[in-house]
């Protein structure tokens, strides 16, 4: 499971908890989201994200 | 780059702006200009060069230049994002700007300016400093470290380095929200938007830098810190200028800087006047939409703003580059260039006689629908008919 990080606005994507509020399953990978599919907080496009390691305590 | 298609190549002969962009550069030549106008014609009225050319030429070309709406196709946005010509255009922006100043600075410390020159001058520089602000904004955006850092020092003139940080961390986030500072709302003075702005947006650049290192377990007070580090290279370019140019120089500096961010708040101003984002059923806003900025494709002022009234797709794709941004037709478009907004934006009961009806159309009649000014919402939606 990988996350996911708004290039302008730092949102995080977490594959493991997707993203519920817009029916995203959790689990749900980052290839299989809709390319048209945008940072729920500023609007930048998918084109905007880049993948990070997030390390977990 | 052999992907690069044929058709991509040979469609670069037809983008019509291709050559239009070195005129951004025209504005960091505006001290020069001045100087040489007033060498000319021995008229102290061109020290005043910059807003002449800002809130005079440009809305008149706006007028006799018209729209351009022509958008590059999908299939050469890849190539004409990777055509480092078009960033040239914005790097030259830089010297320019820095050797302006330095300029500046002597002609002002030594002697022979009458206060209204000087003044005139100052105005001149700030024009500068503000339209540098848009160079920041369009370098600020990118993945690029050496844009990032370019962007930082565009801002240094006018000592707004924490607009890196909030532009793109808050505001775009909070644009066309309530709680965005730089989102004006309905019934909102350009007079009363101006210091909540400033403010609001200096708060907010520091807020989200601290938040950011907090996470990563450092302290505020560091270099590390992008907003002291941006200040400190407004601190370092003042410092040096004072030193070679006298302390007499420090009021100038001040002036122009505050001349300069001014200049970029009234741009601000008028990008989502009245525009506002639904709350959905979890009580987040909505996701920005096209239909959250007002854009303008006055050919004029989008050469001289690096396509920055096209705002949408700016807010669509906000590490596209200028050259690849695109006409909307779902954004709300502004009567006029962003020249002439701002010229409106400085004097509110013509403001709100062009654009407060546009707001009211754009939710089709419904006021209830923008962002309004709390301190003026009994009033605002008495007059637009929604008192209920």
């Amino acid at each position: 499971m990988k996350s996911w990080q708004c290039l302008v606005c730092g949102w995080i994507y977490d594959e493991e908890h997707g993203w519920p509020e817009e029916g995203i399953a959790a689990g749900t990978r980052w290839q299989d989201i809709p390319d048209d599919w945008s940072c729920p907080d500023c609007g930048a496009a998918k084109a905007d994200f880049e993948m990070i390691e997030i390390t977990r305590a | 780059m052999a992907a690069v298609s044929m058709e991509a190549r040979a469609w670069r002969w037809h983008d019509r702006k291709r050559y239009l962009w070195p005129l951004g550069l025209v504005v960091p030549l505006f001290p020069f200009l001045a100087w040489a106008l007033v060498d000319a014609t021995g008229l102290g009225l061109f020290w005043w060069t910059g807003a002449l050319v800002v809130y005079g030429l440009f809305p008149l070309l706006d007028q006799l230049f018209g729209k351009d709406s022509h958008n590059p196709p999908d299939s050469v946005l890849a190539y004409l994002e990777q055509d480092r010509y078009y960033r040239w255009c914005t790097y030259l922006f830089l010297p320019l700007q820095y050797v302006g100043l330095v300029v500046a600075c002597r002609l002002w410390s030594a002697g022979g300016l009458s206060l209204l020159d000087k003044t005139g001058l100052a105005v001149t520089v700030g024009m500068v400093a503000g339209i540098g602000i848009n160079t920041a904004h369009e370098l600020g955006h990118k993945k690029d470290t050496l844009e990032r850092w370019l962007s930082k020092i565009a801002l240094a003139q006018s000592g707004y380095g924490h607009f890196y940080i909030e532009h793109n961390r808050g505001h775009h986030v909070r644009v066309a929200t309530a709680e965005d500072p730089a989102s004006s709302r309905l019934g909102e003075t350009f007079w009363r938007f101006l210091p909540r702005t400033v403010t609001g947006s200096l708060r907010s650049g520091w807020q989200l830098e601290r938040a950011r290192l907090q996470r990563l377990g450092k302290r505020p007070w560091s270099l590390r810190n992008d907003v002291l580090n941006a200040w400190a290279m407004s601190l370092a370019v003042f410092g040096i200028l004072v030193i070679v140019f006298g302390v007499a120089v420090l009021p100038f500096l001040l002036l122009q800087a505050v001349i300069g961010f001014c200049l970029l708040e009234a741009v601000n101003y008028l990008e989502h006047y009245g525009l506002l984002r639904r709350k959905t059923t979890s009580g987040r806003d909505e996701r920005c939409t096209p239909q959250h900025s007002w854009n303008s494709d006055n050919i004029a002022s989008n050469v001289f703003l690096y396509h920055l009234q096209r705002h949408s797709d700016h807010h669509a794709n906000p590490t596209r580059r200028y050259q690849a941004l695109r006409h909307d037709e779902r954004a709300p478009e502004l009567p006029s260039g962003y020249a002439t907004m701002i010229l409106l934006a400085y004097l509110p009961p013509v403001w709100r006689r062009v654009m407060d009806h546009r707001v009211l159309a754009h939710y089709a009649g419904d006021v209830t629908q923008a962002n309004i000014q709390p301190a003026r919402r009994a009033a605002v939606l008495a007059r637009y008919g929604a008192a209920r």
